[in-house]
């Protein structure tokens, strides 16, 4: 298959459609208006839905609604807009309901700015709604991987009726890179036996997230605990890259891996053993990566373009055994490879290392 | 090989379509790609630019912060980006339209009247073209027929009579600064 | 000799972002130019909305709040039940107060909360990329709407001065436009009397005013105004639609 030139909001709404998604809610914002502008086209000719709602509170809710209805479904934003629909992620992990909400996430805290950030990470990871919940991240680093990661986002959801969060940045969401789309496949939807379609003769079936009882709800919240540690145990995700050897090993997803990947690269050239882990899925976070190197290596080094908020899930995965250091731009800059090579020059091999 | 090369000029200038030609004949080429642009508020000031980065290897960041070249098609670009490019980099300057002078004096800096060029050809719109075709011969970072076989395959089929003229403007880009040679500032 | 063009005190003295033709730059210089007249310059304080006008508080030089996205009359709110005899204003466009600020809008004016709001309405939500705005009229192309806005899918625009009129809490409401030197004079006079209903305690203020966004409709300046005039003006008549007897 021949390749395309495409930008990463578009790649993430042409994924999408690929998945079999056919409803879209969302409200604009900046840096992911692209992938609107590419639905409001595309979905049309699908016989799907393209609608803009009133506001982001709106369109998490009309995603309540389509995904109970059955639909696969799915929602898009940037910082302002997916706090927003804090409430609505959480009535969706609480009703069990699968669906896609994209962050390209940009910099605040507040109105911030439109420029790339991955300071969201905590609100992704930890989850910024009320309540003993989860959501899946994925974080995408090529617009080739927002294409694959589409289908996988859907497919998670629908596997752990769970909200699925494709996390990715300003960059990765205006930038143009070759994708090979591959063959248009015919998406078999898994069946939804617990959507509410109208009875039409058969049980009654209920959305819902309220259970009044306290013995009712624990049992309810230990049902997700159990579902939550299912997916730990089986969906982590990462990338290696050169860890052959490493004293030093790099941790960072998204646009930052790709820096860091050149990072690695020009220390190596100049001997310094340096590797690279990047995470695919942040939450669940890849503690398995992080495994077979204990005692193999002197320290990690995470770099972020936030003030550090990855790194405290590299130290619960490292848990003591290695100093964990951090790097990181923000508010919209981004670390420079110079830079990082420098940090890691100060701490290679150093005291305490 | 690796060429980041940055394009700035106003809004409507076609600054975004012309970096976009030239990533797609990277990629026809099989070289790993990316393009930029910058984005949100600052565009409506009435400047646009974007980032375009070709090489042999798999490319970090698609930010163009520091150019190898810089083609600049009005003057607050040049102002605003001449500093940026790598010492040693090139400097392609719309002289049609910028009427001060480079201050650089350790990067190649070609003087290019892309829209007069243009106007000659008998359409103002190619003058991107004109200034990408000298940008080519100087750099070799793809080549014109892999950006004619772009044109072909990103412009709709109503509008593939337009072909010829756009080759006749990258050639003639190509042949100005075959003939002459950089200037170097002071 | 007395000078004409002067620039009102309470605008700062500084270039602004707006493109060329956009008409917020003469809706910031007559809510100026009306502070000014009014004298109370210094007891006055704006809320600038999530918008093109977001940078409203650089160039107001009166104290100002910037708010999130449409809940500039919450904020307002707040401030003027703290500071009750204070001016205070919003100023927002109409994806910020008719679309993800329509629950704010309709409850301030539903209290009479006492300031003044004035709406842009610009037909699109400019500041994001030309989308479809609440206010977008029928069969308009939008970048969200690329085939043109369709009653069955997107519904009809929203008119504002006709809803909010018809709540007791307003006092004046009145729809006014910038599109020629005539009725530039009719919407600062409509700003005007905006301010003084607040001053007079009278309650709820608002000032929609149909506004070009030249750059986001792909219209040059000029062609911007016409199709303000001929389109925007059938679907949203000027007027005003309340005002309390006290004023003439
Ligand atoms: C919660 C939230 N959602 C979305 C945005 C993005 N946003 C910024 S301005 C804007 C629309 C502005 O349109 P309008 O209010 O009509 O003002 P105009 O730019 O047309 O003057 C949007 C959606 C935001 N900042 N916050
Ligand atoms: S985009 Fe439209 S509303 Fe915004 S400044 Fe430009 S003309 Fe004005
Ligand atoms: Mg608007």
């Amino acid at each position: 298959m021949a390749k395309v030139l495409m930008k990463g909001n578009e790649a993430i709404g042409e994924g999408a459609v690929r998945a079999g998604c056919r409803y879209f809610f969302g409200y604009p914002i900046t840096p992911q208006s692209e992938l609107p502008h590419y639905l409001a086209k595309r979905l049309p000719e699908v016989g799907g839905v393209y609608l803009q709602s009133e506001s982001e509170t709106a369109a998490i809710n009309m995603v309540y609604g389509a995904a109970g209805a059955g639909a696969r479904v799915m929602t898009s934003s940037s910082g302002p807009g997916i706090s927003l629909m804090q409430e609505g992620i959480s009535y969706l992990a609480g009703a069990e309901l699968p669906c896609v909400i994209v962050n390209m996430i940009r910099g605040g805290p507040g109105l911030g700015n439109i420029a790339p950030a991955q300071s969201d990470y905590f609100q992704a990871t930890r989850g910024g709604g009320h309540g003993d919940y989860r959501v899946i991240v994925l974080a995408p680093a090529s617009v080739q991987e927002i294409i694959d990661l589409m289908r996988l986002a859907f497919d998670l959801a629908d596997r752990y009726r769970n909200p699925v969060m494709v996390a990715g940045d300003g960059i990765l969401g205006q930038m143009m890179e070759p994708v090979e789309l591959g063959e248009e496949e015919d998406v078999q939807i898994p069946p939804r036996p617990w959507a509410a379609t109208g009875r039409m003769g058969g049980e009654k079936k209920l959305i819902n997230s309220l259970y009044i009882v306290p013995e009712e709800l624990e049992q309810h919240n230990l049902k997700l605990a159990r579902k939550y540690a299912l997916i730990a145990s089986k969906e982590q995700r990462w990338e290696e890259y050169r860890l052959d050897g490493a004293r030093l090993v790099l941790v960072a997803f998204g646009t930052v891996a790709r820096i860091c990947k050149a990072v690695v690269d020009r220390c190596r050239e100049e001997g310094l053993a340096v590797g690279l882990i990047r995470p695919i899925t942040l939450w669940p976070y890849p503690q398995k990566a992080f495994e077979p190197l204990m005692g193999k290596v002197d320290s990690f080094l995470v770099v972020e373009m936030s003030l550090g908020q990855m790194v405290e899930d590299v130290r619960l995965a490292v848990n003591g055994r290695h100093p964990v250091h951090f790097y990181g731009r923000c508010g919209g800059m981004l670390p420079v490879a110079a830079d990082v090579v420098q940090e890691v020059k100060k701490l290679y091999g150093g005291e305490g290392n | 090989m690796y060429e980041a090369i940055l394009i700035a000029g106003f809004g409507g200038q076609g600054v975004l379509s012309t970096g976009q030609l030239l990533a797609y004949a990277g990629m026809l080429e099989g070289k790993h790609v990316s393009w930029i642009p910058s984005y949100g508020p600052e565009m409506r000031g009435g400047t646009a630019n974007c980032g375009v980065t070709i090489s042999d290897s798999p490319i970090s960041s698609p930010v163009v912060s520091e150019p190898t070249s810089l083609i600049v098609m009005n003057r607050p670009s040049l102002e605003k980006f001449e500093e940026s490019v790598v010492p040693g980099g090139l400097l392609l300057v719309n002289s049609s339209l910028i009427d001060i002078k480079a201050t650089r004096k350790d990067i190649r800096v070609y003087y290019i009247p892309a829209n007069e060029l243009a106007e000659e050809l008998g359409d103002a719109r190619v003058a991107g073209n004109v200034i990408l075709g000298a940008l080519l011969e100087l750099t070799g970072v793809v080549s014109l027929d892999a950006v004619e076989k772009s044109l072909r395959e990103v412009l709709p089929a109503h509008r593939h009579k337009l072909i010829p003229l756009n080759r006749r403007a990258l050639e003639t880009g190509a042949a100005l600064v075959r003939r002459s040679t950089a200037v170097r500032a002071g | 000799m007395k000078k004409v063009f002067t620039r009102p005190r309470s605008l700062k003295d500084i270039p602004t972002h707006y493109c060329p033709g956009c008409t917020h730059g003469i809706v910031h210089r007559l809510v100026a130019e009306v502070i000014d007249e009014l004298e109370i310059f210094d007891r006055t304080i704006g809320v600038a909305p999530v918008g093109c006008s977001v940078f409203a508080y650089n160039y107001f030089d009166c104290d100002m709040f910037q708010a999130s996205h449409g809940r500039a009359p919450a904020v307002a709110t707040g401030i003027k039940r703290v500071l009750p005899d204070r001016v205070v204003f919003t100023y927002q466009g109409d994806g910020d107060l008719a679309a993800i600020g329509t629950g704010e809008i309709v409850h301030a004016a539903a209290r009479g909360e006492k300031f003044t709001v004035i709406f842009i309405n610009n037909a699109i939500y400019a500041m994001t990329g030309g989308q479809m705005a609440p206010t977008t009229l029928l069969g308009q192309k939008t970048t969200t709407t690329p085939y043109g806005r369709d009653k069955d899918i997107n519904g009809y625009p929203v008119k504002i001065s006709e809803m909010l009129s018809v709540l007791d809490g307003t006092a004046y409401v009145a729809r006014v436009s910038v599109h020629d030197p005539a009725h530039v004079i009719k919407a600062r006079k409509a700003i005007k009397r905006a301010f003084e209903v607040q001053l007079a305690g009278l309650g709820f203020s608002l000032v929609e005013v149909l506004s070009a966004c030249p750059t986001n409709w792909g219209l040059s300046p000029a062609e911007a105004l016409k199709w303000l005039a001929e389109n925007m003006i059938p679907y949203y008549p000027l007027g005003e639609y309340k005002k309390p007897a006290e004023v003439g």
